[in-house]
């Protein structure tokens, strides 16, 4: 297959589902009890202004129309209009998503060095020292890494960056070293999927010819495990990276939680408690779009770097 | 079943798990009803009375852990039970027979994990004001199946090329027979480190939503715990232990799990030794 009929096969399916992502968040919103106009306006507003709402989110219409205007509005690129007080030329779903989301992809990126930080060394350690305590102490660490939840973490990084040590600032800060605590939480969790990875990766090239013959033509052992295996064992690593950071998206979630911070995450959390259906839409179509052109990239680089998976 | 130390010690951290779900109301020392509610005592330290202490409203933190171990266990083995049941099925179902079932298989997959997951499931509960246990069982399954199915598509697909297989279907074993007698035995074992891992991720998720506010309204569960104890966490020295002991809980079941799952992983694929 030739890289063009890939590409088209591969976005094809990435965008029946993200659609279907869309149908499947409209149907949800729809389909449960709950009206957005109360959480709006108010339980006791006035008919008029709750018409108002009405008209502007479209929600007098048949739902065929209303999801048919959804698209509408994703051809447009508004992604519709937030509706705030059923003013239909207010700011739109798309400048609030556009205003959060360099905040959610700073964290995301930030978070994602932390973890290669952390991860690389972990695994590539445990790898040469396999089978010896320190293999399963960086294994011991690296789980755990998974298992501790955000919910008990992050708070507790708040209470020692933030109360004890006075380093960082506190929650709702969004500076540049504000973004080190968020940070360190949503590396850490990554970092053990990472470093297992890493570490996996590092003992199969370990035991290749080529380290052999390396080690054989009397190389410092320093440069046949950085220059010689690292640099093999580093592209499935980088795959996993790529491939979890849209799990990063969802970490943000609990994070931004946490730490309230503005982002992607937290308005999505706020919109789902408020109903606020524009927004809910919005933020669903554009985490899901992340999510498949992620992957599709990753896919791709995979199949560029290595030649035998792209005649596969 | 030969089994490595690690996974021994999942299994034991995981039978403790049990037994504190299965045990835990009776041994608590407290009851958590209204009557439990000691304003007098807010935030204690250890004590004979109160080994962990108490928590904002005076009540006694070792029997809000013992209680959330049950709600925590309830949940996780109905959500397993369930969405391991509708992805081993659905899953079965569309690698035996391929074609169109499979196709639209894939394709409703392919739309679950186009978004995070948690978001669907923030977006079940949230539908109504207070979600019980059956509506947070419901959308804990909506997406949990799709990793079962997986796992049973994959290992269908390899199972209908086995000799045996075909040898039924030569003797003229309905696909009923094929799928009950030959495929779903064979594909349990892959579907077990699968269920380990659920076990653990289950917990994790119901953690976070009634650390949003959003969980089941149950009386104790540990991501309440943790949600309460954050509001407060720079009063006193006893709110720190109130905020770690529940996430300790959760760590140890989610390690318990990881370390079964992985250990049963290895025991099934020798090569995927030490990976994720």
């Amino acid at each position: 297959m030739s890289i063009g009929a890939f590409l088209l096969r591969r976005l094809g399916s990435g965008a029946l589902a993200i659609l279907g992502a869309s149908i499947l968040t409209f149907a949800f919103l729809h389909l449960v009890p709950g009206d957005p106009v109360d959480h709006l306006a108010g339980g006791d507003a006035p008919p008029g202004a709750r018409k108002k709402i009405e008209q502007c989110m479209g929600l007098d219409r048949p739902l065929p129309v209303q999801f048919a205007r959804f698209l509408g509005h994703v051809v447009d690129g508004t992604l519709g209009n937030q509706c705030r007080n059923g003013d239909p030329s207010g700011p739109t779903v798309a400048n609030r998503i556009a205003e959060v989301m360099p905040h959610t992809l700073a964290l995301a990126v930030c978070g994602m060095l932390v973890a290669i930080a952390l991860a690389l060394p972990l695994g590539v350690v445990a790898a040469i020292r396999r089978g010896t305590w320190i293999d399963t102490l960086a294994t011991t660490v690296s789980l755990s890494g998974i298992s501790i939840p955000q919910m008990m973490f992050a708070p507790l990084l708040i209470l020692w960056g933030f109360i004890t040590l006075g380093w960082f600032p506190g929650p709702t800060e969004i500076g540049p070293q504000a973004i080190v605590l968020p940070a360190l939480a949503i590396g850490t969790h990554l970092m053990a999927m990472l470093a297992r990875m890493t570490r996996s990766a590092m003992v199969e090239v370990l035991g290749e010819d080529y380290v052999r013959t390396a080690r054989a033509k009397g190389l410092a052992e320093g440069r046949v495990v950085f220059l010689h295996a690292l640099r093999n064992a580093i592209l499935p690593v980088i795959t996993i990276a790529g491939l979890q950071f849209g799990s990063l998206l969802s970490g943000a979630i609990i994070i931004e939680n946490v730490f309230s911070r503005p982002g992607i995450g937290s308005t999505l959390v706020d919109a789902i408690k408020e109903r606020n259906y524009p927004v809910v839409q919005g933020a669903v179509l554009v985490i899901a779009a992340i999510y498949v052109v992620v992957n599709l990239l990753v896919d791709l680089s995979y199949g560029l770097s290595d030649p035998r998976i792209r005649r596969a | 079943m030969r089994l490595s130390l690690s996974a021994w010690l999942g299994l034991v951290m995981l039978t403790v798990y049990v037994l504190a779900g299965a045990l835990g109301p009776i041994i608590a020392p407290y009851d958590l009803g209204l009557s439990s509610v000691d304003l007098q005592h807010q935030f204690e330290g250890s004590s004979p009375a109160h080994w962990l202490g108490t928590d904002a409203s005076g009540r006694d933190t070792l029997s809000q852990l013992l209680w959330g171990a049950r709600s925590a266990l309830e949940l996780s083995v109905i959500v397993v039970a369930i969405s391991s049941a509708i992805g081993l099925a659905i899953g079965t179902l569309a690698g035996w027979y391929g074609g169109a079932i499979d196709e639209v298989v894939m394709r409703v997959v392919d739309v679950l994990m186009a978004f995070p997951g948690i978001l669907l499931n923030i977006a079940i509960v949230a539908t109504v004001a207070h979600p019980g246990v059956p509506l947070t069982v419901a959308a804990l399954c909506a997406n949990g199946w799709v990793g079962y199915a997986r796992v049973a598509r994959g290992q269908v697909l390899a199972l209908r090329e086995r000799d045996y297989v075909a040898a039924a279907v030569a003797l003229g074993a309905s696909n009923r027979r094929v799928m009950m007698r030959h495929l779903i035995p064979n594909l349990m074992a892959p579907a077990m480190v699968q269920m380990s891992f659920g076990l653990g991720s289950v917990i994790l998720i119901e953690a976070s939503l009634s650390f949003l506010g959003i969980g089941p309204q149950l009386d104790y569960t540990w991501g309440a715990m943790l949600d309460q104890a954050r509001n407060f966490l720079w009063n006193s020295e006893w709110v720190k232990v109130y905020a770690v002991v529940p996430g300790l809980a959760i760590t140890w079941v989610v390690l318990g799990a990881n370390l079964l799952g992985d250990g049963l992983r290895d025991r099934l694929d020798p090569r995927q030794r030490g990976r994720m």
